[in-house]
């Protein structure tokens, strides 16, 4: 969610149980406003905060011009002081896959890999590092993860330029309660993997500047997202069953939405079984 | 660009009479004829629309000086169609909408209607209401909690609040507490822990379910007779399902509390049904979202016994068995009477608040689980708290079912659970993760900080203590946390038809060896008895030779 939106937001979100403290609101306000100086960020997003089972991580997103390149992403412990965190490969990706089980809360804490598997481990002695994965590129890797899988927009909140960068749409009012309620009106906000497998049919009803992303619609599986309105309709929430903890919400005929994860950031793998 | 300064670069360029287009078009005459020509193409209008070029680029251009949009250049375009779309509203004004009645109107009617005081009200009625209430003062608690960041909007816990306020005054209730919210697929549940006044429970549906057995035993009785009528009768099964376990009495053990839920702030309370061992006991095994609607049907394996409504009852059930803690000290048991030893293994189910309690610091609070206790009995393994062996009978079957003892299977052995009032500290964790996570809600003002407690094993349960004040609650989904994947049930063996023995079994063929070594053998008897044969014969043929 926009920094500048926060205490607003984490109003309409509150309806899962999770928010953030006062002291720690009051905090945000001030250092997100730091970050986005010290970092020339043009935005400055609060992604939410991750349970440790010893203490919590706090991370926030910074976005540059091109709104839809890869963002810095930044963690903190008390969010007062923040650590930018190296950018992600699909090296860490595949190995964070594997770990399982709740976060410490420890940022240099290391995880036995050589449990987990073999082959890998062997790999890795020849090449003379240890089997040891450190929670810092866990974390990494599940925000990204979360970001790939459950990062949210509305339809028509951004639009990409004839240069091909992304930006927000000016001119975009939000959508209409009847839109809201459907799962076609919202997008990942991630690089496309279905939009190429559509029909030429399909895609001649698109207009490329808003409809660039994949929607909602197809995710497997079906029935992984709830769409609830709150507070007697007057917000529409969005939350995801598969990263338990991520709620998006969005205020009809107005241009306010976000997303935000409170969670342990595990990924809900007995999903087909809870359906 | 009004007229140029002798410095600027344009200066000299446009001098009148001069202008670039001079060359072709020399008379202001013909300029003034190719200005009008141009309009007139301006004008003319749309075949496909009705709407002509000028008048379209005249009402984008007010608009555009009307609001002075920034970098207006970049949305142009959109300015353009928004503009197209003013004009077709306009058309439609002789025919007005009806005011579109939305769902969301009805739902803020709902809300109202809750901050509305009844009518009639008296001044006796405002007296009662500020001597002593069951109702519980959700905002203290939700301020608590929101220390730490746990909890719902301020607003939906307003309306929380006097939704409880309807409850207490429209049922006979004793103790009344928020238990939390259980969040749904199509909608989310709010839950009220209540406990009636002593006597005033109903028992309506106690009589149902007796009604309901009498008339079955009637059905089988008559079916029982039609059936010695025929003559073959299919094998009856020897299969005798498990006992049922009876479930607890309303006030005590797993039912000690009732349970109130509804979807929204505003809309009707329902009652839950109490909880019987047997949900208990299918719910440790299944793990399903709820859907928000109480009647659904819960499609599991092993078959849920009950509906929504029975599921997260026992769901419930669970989480307040193992997440409802208290400071030590806040509950002491009464002091009894009797013996503890008359039940076995049965405990004290009673307790209550300690006069004398002295509170601990929160820096103790936290730093040591011992400091915490869990004031709700833990459910056994048989899905009560209580342990009831189910093949002991009541003194007036023994005599007939003496017969039957010895086929009855190993007694079962009691179950022991932790008793009441055990420190956290004694709480099992999940491989190395502790049961429970400690943290001052803020660091920064340690004079006024509460201690947080958040469960690692039923993630969403929260517990809070500062002072002489703590509660606990929980926001969540519903289930237990476990670092391994689900994996259901599989389905049992499938049961053998009749026994296995010789007469039924299957020997195996003789190979060609084995038939010819019998073959041989059985030669050899053969001559070895022939041989005897021939022997008596001459034997006989001996005595008949004799007897001549």
């Amino acid at each position: 969610m926009e920094a500048s939106s926060l205490p607003a937001a984490l109003e309409l979100v509150a309806g899962g149980g999770a928010g953030l403290s006062p002291e720690k609101r009051a905090v945000l306000g001030a250092s997100l406003l730091l970050l986005q100086r010290d970092y020339r960020f043009e935005r400055v997003w609060f992604w939410g905060c991750i349970q440790g089972v010893r203490g919590a991580y706090y991370i926030a997103e910074g976005l540059g011009p091109d709104r839809a390149a890869p963002r810095s992403r930044l963690y903190s412990l008390n969010c007062v002081e923040w650590s930018l965190l190296p950018p992600v490969t699909e090296e860490m990706v595949v190995q964070a896959e594997q770990l399982k089980g709740r976060f410490q809360g420890d940022p240099s804490f290391e995880y036995e890999y050589a449990e987990i598997n073999a082959e890998d481990a062997e790999r890795l002695f020849e090449d003379g590092k240890e089997p040891m994965i450190k929670e810092e590129a866990r974390l990494i890797a599940t925000i990204e993860q979360i970001d790939r899988a459950v990062g949210i927009i509305p339809r028509g909140a951004f639009v990409k330029t004839p240069l091909g960068s992304v930006r927000e749409n000016r001119n975009f009012e939000g959508l209409s309660l009847m839109e809201a309620k459907k799962l076609s009106s919202y997008f990942h906000f991630t690089e496309p993997v279905n939009l190429k497998n559509k029909t030429l049919l399909e895609k001649a009803d698109l207009d490329p500047s808003t409809d660039f992303l994949d929607s909602l619609e197809h995710d497997i599986p079906q029935g992984s997202w709830i769409v609830q309105p709150e507070k007697g309709g007057t917000v529409v929430v969005l939350r995801s069953l598969l990263w338990l903890g991520l709620t998006f919400y969005h205020v009809p005929m107005t241009k306010q939405y976000g997303y935000v994860y409170f969670g342990t950031g595990e990924k809900n793998f007995d999903l087909p079984f809870m359906l | 660009h009004g007229p140029y300064q002798p410095h600027e670069p344009g200066y000299g360029l446009y001098q009148p009479g001069h202008s670039p287009y001079d060359d072709q078009i020399p008379d202001p005459e013909s300029r003034m004829l190719a200005i009008q020509n141009a309009k007139a193409y301006l004008l003319k209008s749309s075949t496909t629309s009705g709407l002509n070029l000028y008048d379209h680029l005249a009402n984008m251009l007010t608009k555009i000086l009307d609001e002075q949009p920034t970098n207006a250049v970049d949305i142009i375009e959109n300015i353009s169609k928004d503009v197209k779309w003013a004009q077709f509203q306009k058309k439609m004004d002789t025919l007005r909408d009806e005011h579109e009645i939305l769902p969301t109107f009805e739902a803020a009617e709902k809300r109202k209607a809750l901050f509305l005081k009844a009518n009639g009200e008296g001044d006796e009625e405002l007296e009662e209401e500020i001597g002593e209430t069951p109702l519980p003062n959700v905002m203290e608690t939700a301020f608590y909690f929101e220390q730490a960041g746990i909890g719902l909007s301020k607003d939906e816990m307003y309306h929380i609040f006097l939704a409880l306020k309807k409850l207490v005054s429209v049922q006979p209730i004793q103790t009344c507490r928020f238990w939390g919210k259980i969040l749904g697929l199509e909608m989310n549940y709010i839950i009220a822990e209540v406990q009636y006044h002593e006597g005033e429970e109903e028992e309506e549906t106690e009589e149902e379910e007796v009604i309901e057995e009498g008339g079955k035993g009637m059905g089988e009785v008559e079916d029982e007779g039609e059936d010695k009528e025929k003559e073959d009768e299919p094998p009856k099964s020897t299969y005798k399902p498990p006992p049922v376990i009876p479930k607890e009495e309303n006030g005590t053990g797993a039912n000690k509390y009732v349970y109130f839920v509804c979807n929204e702030p505003g809309k009707p309370w329902v009652k839950l049904p109490s909880v019987t061992p047997a949900q208990i006991v299918c719910a440790r095994k299944i793990k399903k979202f709820f859907t928000g609607r109480l009647d659904a049907p819960v499609v599991s394996f092993p078959p849920f016994p009950g509906n929504e409504a029975n599921y997260l009852r026992a769901q419930i059930a669970r989480i307040s068995a193992g997440t409802q803690i208290s400071p030590i000290g806040f509950y002491q048991f009464a002091e009894e009477e009797g013996d503890e030893e008359e039940e076995g293994g049965g405990g004290r189910d009673t307790y209550e608040e300690n006069p004398d309690f002295q509170p601990l610091s929160v820096v103790e609070m936290v730093d040591s689980l011992s400091t915490w206790v869990h004031h709700v009995q833990s459910i056994l393994k048989q899905g009560r708290c209580v342990w009831l062996n189910p093949f002991q009978k009541s003194e007036e079957e023994e005599e007939d079912e003496k017969e039957e003892k010895e086929e009855e299977p190993d007694e079962l052995q009691q179950e022991i659970g932790p008793p009441l009032l055990t420190p956290l500290s004694e709480d099992e964790g999940i491989q190395s993760i502790p049961a429970w996570t400690a943290q001052p809600s803020t660091n920064l003002i340690p004079q006024y900080a509460v201690a947080i407690l958040q469960s690692n094993r039923w993630p969403g349960a929260y517990a809070f203590a500062s002072g002489k004040k703590f509660d606990n609650i929980y926001f969540g989904w519903g289930h237990k946390y476990s670092p391994e994947n689900h994996t259901p049930a599989l389905p049992p063996p499938v049961q053998a038809e009749y026994p296995s023995g010789p007469e039924i079994a299957e020997t195996r063929d003789p190979t060609l060896e084995e038939e010819l070594a019998f073959k041989a053998a059985r030669e050899e008897a053969l001559a070895a008895t022939e041989e005897e044969e021939d022997e008596e014969d001459y034997a006989e043929d001996d005595e008949e030779e004799d007897d001549d």
